[in-house]
């Protein structure tokens, strides 16, 4: 156990953790701003009920991915110092960017909501909401652009021993950024759908508050289903990007050892990486792979031989977590477009079943970004910045194996208890439904502007 | 050259506007459980800083963002260097954070004494570390050419701890003034009694500290060269000799905004000691980090410019925007019943 080991255990873990939050924020906000728009349009208490039980479940979650979102940024220097010395630049950038134009809108906004209710116009409350969904989706797009210069630097030179920046546009129109950024978001806004259909279902099984529950989930419905296909084609354009960006990692998602012409797709595939070989190919669909990677059936794809050793990921974990995803993601684009029919046609309390299954489906996505997140980063190992700097080149040089034991037990336990009780609230809240039907008590005085 | 400049000073800026933001939200934490006499006074309290202490915040995020962006070897070093003592801060962060958005989510007592607890600690370790980070960057960290050679116990040093100790009474001052702005009736008169006793124990803390500097710092090295800059400490004293005017006349807004002013001077006295340094090094001028040798490249620092000028505005308007909606006392009625809660 040293510090390279424990500091990579730690932000996988604090990453990891943040990322059960995100995306409910991102794509919950979307909702909730639909919904409050909804109630500023027609009136209906109906909207505002659901503005205020899904908001508040949105705030409960919001929290704890903020909190959690510091302690990342900190890590870079704290544990990551000399890759912070090295990317400072480029990476920095985007990072403080991400705070001045974002963050601020996001959190400053966020307040002006929770606590604006009697204080400003119902037209700019909804906008406020609206404000806090964009500014946390631009967000995302900063941090991902980040990230995605992590996967595919663009836009620099090196000097002085670092890397420095020579060309900002490239690194903000960075296509791996873009597919990253609309990947990452369009699964947040299925794991929020799926969200929202699991809490509604839970009700309608108990048959609590009918209308209200058969509405949220035919919004969420819709929701789901159309940033599922979405989040499909995103998918796929992302990986063709892997496979142009990141041979390697494209090689060890698909577990391809040996370099071929054209390549075949395995539906079912064991990976035997200590033999270099894969066990099990079967079900193949010829041709597919190399459609896949490069829109040509007859390319070719350099397999994982074709690397130095040292310069390949963990092939199983990678390949393992990839092809989750995607079961994952299939599996999803199926029960929404279920969801969607039965809640078109009225038809979801006659299938008390697939209710049933909905609600457990709730979980689903959220393995899914974890999954996609473990392709991500462990996919492009060894490198810290692909091609340019190893992991194990970027970790401070000043800091001691006690120091990390210490912060990574806090993180532990920190992270355990707020997990509980943010799930306990969650849970409680979730189940407790919404408020009672109480025309005019909560309502705005529109006249009341600030 | 000039953009290292200009970076050093919207740097300082940064941590300075967080401090005087954050730092009355950190002040009601502390306070809160010893001036509320009720659970609806606590939570007025707590609804003076809801709305706007998550905004607050994020002048933290742009500060860490900022150091790393235009001074990158810096960030990279101080906060690796200071490992123990930030990891604690976030610790507490979290728990502040957390504490303020899930207390009132259920009313049961234990769970209220518990989240007490936690915006207590959550805010009171902050204020104290922050001030003994910035206390030893002061004096120079013991940093050369192979590494840093402290631990969190040379940190914990008298004149780090001095510091620390001044951001604690600054913060409760701070906040208490913030309160009497904010509040009405007993609880107004009991937050203008903590800000003038607890004032007179932030100046004799301030005194030592300025006295202490000339022993333990050489921050006064530029202020020897440029006796104009001795205006800053100058000012920074007869601002809060201000706060005292403005609180004994219980003049609460007009308290709370030359508090607000005394911060900024405060934080300021400093960085004019440090220039040219983001930190020295207390062993070997030679490896200070200077706002030279530890930026980045000048066309990254013209970049992060051009965003600074068109956004900080921008964030600064709404801001002020929001505050202004929020203007009004936070009465109890409004705290126990209305739909505005967290």
């Amino acid at each position: 156990m040293d510090v390279l080991f424990l500091s990579r255990l730690q932000f996988a873990l604090t990453a990891c953790f943040h990322f059960i939050f995100v995306p409910l924020t991102l794509g919950l906000v979307v909702l909730v701003a639909v919904m409050e728009t909804r109630y500023v349009r027609t009136g209906d208490e109906l909207y505002l009920r659901q503005t205020r039980f899904w908001g508040k479940l949105f705030l409960i979650n919001f929290i704890v991915g903020v909190v959690t979102g510091i302690t990342l940024e900190f890590q870079f220097g704290m544990n990551w110092a000399e890759y912070s010395k090295y990317v400072g630049d480029l990476f920095g950038a985007p990072l403080a960017i991400e705070a001045t134009v974002a963050f601020f809108l996001e959190s400053s906004f966020l307040g002006l909501w929770i606590f604006g209710w009697n204080k400003i116009s119902k037209r700019l409350h909804a906008a406020s909401i609206w404000i806090v969904a964009i500014a946390s989706n631009l967000s995302a797009l900063w941090i991902l652009l980040a990230n995605a210069w992590m996967q595919h630097p663009v836009g620099y030179e090196l000097r002085n021993g670092r890397a420095e920046m020579v060309d900002f546009m490239a690194l903000i129109t960075n296509p791996y950024g873009w597919l990253k950024f609309t990947h990452t978001v369009l699964a947040g806004y299925v794991l929020a759908a799926f969200f929202v259909m699991g809490v509604s279902s839970y009700h309608l099984l108990k048959k609590n508050h009918r209308r209200f529950f058969k509405a949220s989930f035919r919004t969420a419905a819709t929701f789901g289903l159309a940033s599922s296909l979405l989040l499909f084609w995103v998918g796929d354009h992302h990986a063709a990007e892997v496979s142009k960006t990141q041979p390697t990692k494209f090689a060890a998602m698909e577990s391809l050892w040996e370099t071929q012409k054209p390549v075949a797709y395995h539906l079912l595939l064991i990976p035997d990486p200590k033999h270099e070989r894969n066990l099990v190919e079967t079900l193949s669909i010829p041709k597919l792979m190399s459609y896949l990677a490069f829109r040509d059936f007859d390319a070719e794809i350099t397999g994982l031989k074709d690397f130095p050793k040292e310069d390949r990921p963990p092939v199983m974990i990678t390949f393992l977590s990839f092809r989750g995803m995607l079961g994952i993601g299939v599996v999803c684009i199926l029960l929404s477009f279920m969801a969607f029919i039965f809640a078109r046609k009225d038809r979801l309390e006659s299938h008390p079943g697939f209710l049933k299954v909905m609600f457990y489906a709730l979980f689903l996505p959220y393995i899914g970004v974890q999954l996609g997140w473990i392709v991500a980063e462990v996919g492009r190992q060894p490198w810290l910045v692909y091609g340019l700097l190893r992991t194990s080149e970027g970790v401070s040089k000043s800091i001691t194996t006690s120091q990390v034991l210490f912060s990574i037990t806090g993180f532990v336990l920190i992270y355990g208890l707020l997990a509980i009780l943010d799930i306990y609230l969650l849970v409680r809240y979730a189940k407790q439904g919404p408020e009672p039907d109480r025309t005019g008590k909560v309502g705005h005085s529109a006249t009341q502007e600030a | 050259m000039e953009f290292q400049i200009l970076w050093f000073f919207l740097w300082g800026l940064l941590w300075a506007v967080y401090f005087m933001l954050d730092g009355f939200d950190f002040g009601v934490g502390i306070l809160h459980n010893f001036l509320g006499r009720d659970e609806a006074e606590k939570r007025v309290m707590l609804h003076t800083i809801g709305p706007v202490w998550d905004g607050n915040e994020v002048w933290l995020i742009t500060a860490g963002g900022a150091t790393f962006a235009a001074f990158p070897t810096t960030y990279a070093l101080m906060f690796s260097y200071l490992y123990t003592p930030l990891l604690l801060i976030l610790f507490a962060l979290i728990f502040r954070g957390v504490a303020l958005e899930f207390r009132e989510k259920i009313e049961s007592p234990a769970w209220i004494k518990f989240w007490d607890i936690a915006l207590f600690l959550g805010s009171l370790i902050p204020s104290l570390l922050f001030g003994v980070a910035f206390g030893n960057i002061f004096q120079g960290l013991p940093m050369d050419g192979n590494g840093y050679h402290g631990s969190l116990l040379t940190l914990l040093n008298p004149y780090g701890l001095l510091t620390g100790v001044l951001f604690v009474c600054l913060f409760i001052v701070h906040g208490a003034l913030w309160l009497t702005w904010k509040t009405e009736g007993d609880l107004n008169v009991r937050a203008f009694s903590v800000a003038n006793k607890v004032w007179y124990l932030l100046l004799l803390v301030a005194a030592v500290f300025l006295a202490a500097t000339t022993k333990y710092t050489s921050l006064y090295d530029n202020y020897m060269q440029h006796k104009t800059l001795f205006a800053f400490p100058i000012l920074a004293v007869a601002w809060l000799i201000g706060v005292k005017v403005y609180a004994v006349r219980r003049q609460a807004f007009n308290a709370f905004i030359a508090s607000c002013t005394a911060i900024l001077l405060v934080f300021f006295t400093g960085l004019f000691g440090l220039y040219p340094n983001l930190i020295p090094s207390s062993l070997d001028p030679a490896y200070s980090l200077t706002l030279m040798n530890s930026s980045s490249s000048i066309y990254t620092l013209k970049i992060m410019t051009a965003v600074a000028l068109l956004f900080v505005p921008i964030v600064i308007a709404y801001q002020v925007w929001i505050y202004r909606i929020f203007r009004h006392k936070v009465v109890k009625e409004e705290v126990m019943e209305g739909p505005e809660s967290y």
